[in-house]
């Protein structure tokens, strides 16, 4: 049921599109209204939730402390994975942010004949993630040709790279290849592994079983059911530009793939894929481990009244005096 | 908002990098190309007809020029037979541009606008036209 219901939606999604365009004829719903409210949401949705964990204090400084924290000078410190400057925490982020650092130290527990526990290094996890992530990046950027009336040369340059092999017509972009197949090992390593599939909830599936969507009516609107794509160019342009138009014959396909993109847009502030924004967001990662040279306060602590040694001892100086207890002041 | 000056300034990287399309094209004209079909050649047709019809030539003559590049090189074949199973001669020079001898009104108009670069010119020789 956890892996029957977001693969029934993504499956009802796409005929809702197809159903609506081909059928009912609702291109401007699908093509020009949807997109729009999902564009409005997607940017709206992010901003507040990235404003709505802003407004949650950190009552602690808990950076990951993944190394030799700063101490003596003859103490090598690991300014990469314990760092105590925001330098070294730009660095650790940003590390964390384009190769995933901590992917990469990914464990493996298995329970073996014996009985013996080992632990090992477990690095698919990792380099799908990388594959996938990088090529959804570079996919992202190569589409700008289409929201630009003059498409610049860094992005035409992606765009070389990407098909340099040349094969077929249309060239065979790699980064299609790649994202499809991190994407399946992806959703086959939750379905494979008992523990993974054990945790993994519809939310987990349903963006994967989304965007391998999305990914599949993409590669078949370029490679197998080509669509009028000047027409496409222009009614994105339009869509950009405030100038919505919707030009005849574009086929079904780039419909569904609109949709299902949309979707992705609309859902993307909802869900757990709030982590593009939500890792800047992380005390263990942004902070730096500096508690030994900066209090951090507590920002919600309660404003207590104390009572100090020195305004005790002022209340009952002469008291203690007399009772022959010493006191600081005389 | 704690660390309100990180998290906006954060927030204006994203928003740059996502509205981009949207303040990039502000009041920029969406100029959609129209390619130009008014050669000699075409002009003196009976029946203005291409090898197919033109929504198949609109959306698939790049796998259709793969397809004869294929059979010329790979299989010597040069007769194509059309889906009215009428025979023309596979070539891009003698059939193509013949009739569209305009590759800068014609081709260019359409490539241009969606930044795409075949690479037909690496092995054919580019027609020199009067017109430029």
């Amino acid at each position: 049921m956890k892996i029957v219901l977001p693969l029934v939606a993504v499956i009802m999604l796409v005929v809702l599109a197809f159903a609506g365009v081909q059928v009912a004829g609702m291109q401007f719903l699908f093509g020009v209204l949807i997109p729009y409210l999902a564009i409005a949401f997607f940017i709206a949705g992010f901003i507040y939730r990235v404003i709505k964990w802003g407004m949650s204090p950190v009552p602690f400084c808990i950076p990951t402390t993944a190394g030799q924290m700063k101490s003596f000078p003859w103490i090598k410190q690991n300014k990469l994975d314990n760092p105590s400057s925001t330098m070294g925490v730009v660095g650790r982020m940003a590390l964390e942010v384009l190769v995933f650092r901590s992917l990469f130290r990914n464990t493996k527990t298995e329970l073996r004949e014996g009985p013996q526990l080992s632990y090992g290094s477990e690095k698919f996890l990792w380099i799908a993630g990388l594959a996938f992530h990088w090529s959804f990046l570079i996919i992202f950027i190569r589409h700008f040709r289409f929201f630009m009336l003059e498409t610049p040369f860094v992005i035409q340059m992606i765009e070389g790279l990407d098909s340099f092999l040349q094969i077929g017509a249309p060239l065979l972009y790699l980064t299609d290849v790649v994202l499809l197949g991190a994407v399946t090992f992806l959703v086959f390593r939750r379905l494979a592994m008992p523990l993974i599939k054990y945790i993994s909830l519809p939310a987990d599936y349903f963006p994967l079983f989304l965007i391998l969507g999305i990914a599949t009516s993409g590669i078949l609107m370029r490679y197998f059911m080509k669509v009028h794509i000047v027409g496409v160019k222009e009614m994105v342009l339009g869509l950009v530009s405030f100038n919505p138009v919707v030009p005849e014959g574009i086929g079904v396909i780039f419909y569904i793939h609109l949709f299902l993109v949309s979707t992705l847009l609309a859902y993307f502030p909802l869900s757990k894929l709030m982590h593009m924004g939500g890792v800047f967001m992380s005390p263990t990662r942004n902070m730096a481990n500096n508690s030994r040279e900066v209090r951090h306060v507590n920002p919600w602590n309660y404003p207590v009244h104390v009572h100090t040694y020195d305004e005790y001892e002022d209340e009952f100086r002469e008291k203690m005096k007399k009772a022959g207890l010493p006191v600081e002041k005389e | 908002m704690y660390n309100s000056g990180k998290i906006i300034a954060g927030l204006v990287v994203f928003l740059a990098f996502f509205a981009f399309p949207f303040y990039y094209n502000l009041g920029k004209a969406n100029a959609r190309p129209e390619p130009k079909l008014n050669t000699p050649v075409i002009q003196q047709l009976a029946e203005k007809k291409c090898v197919e019809s033109r929504d198949f030539m609109r959306s698939e003559h790049m796998q259709l020029l793969n397809d004869w590049r294929d059979s010329v090189v790979r299989d010597g074949n040069r007769i194509y037979v059309n889906a009215e199973g009428k025979k023309h001669t596979i070539s891009l020079q003698n059939t193509c541009m013949n009739c569209h001898s305009n590759k800068k009104e014609f081709c260019d108009s359409c490539h241009n606008y969606m930044a795409v670069k075949p690479y037909c010119w690496s092995c054919h020789i580019q027609p020199k036209e009067d017109k430029s």
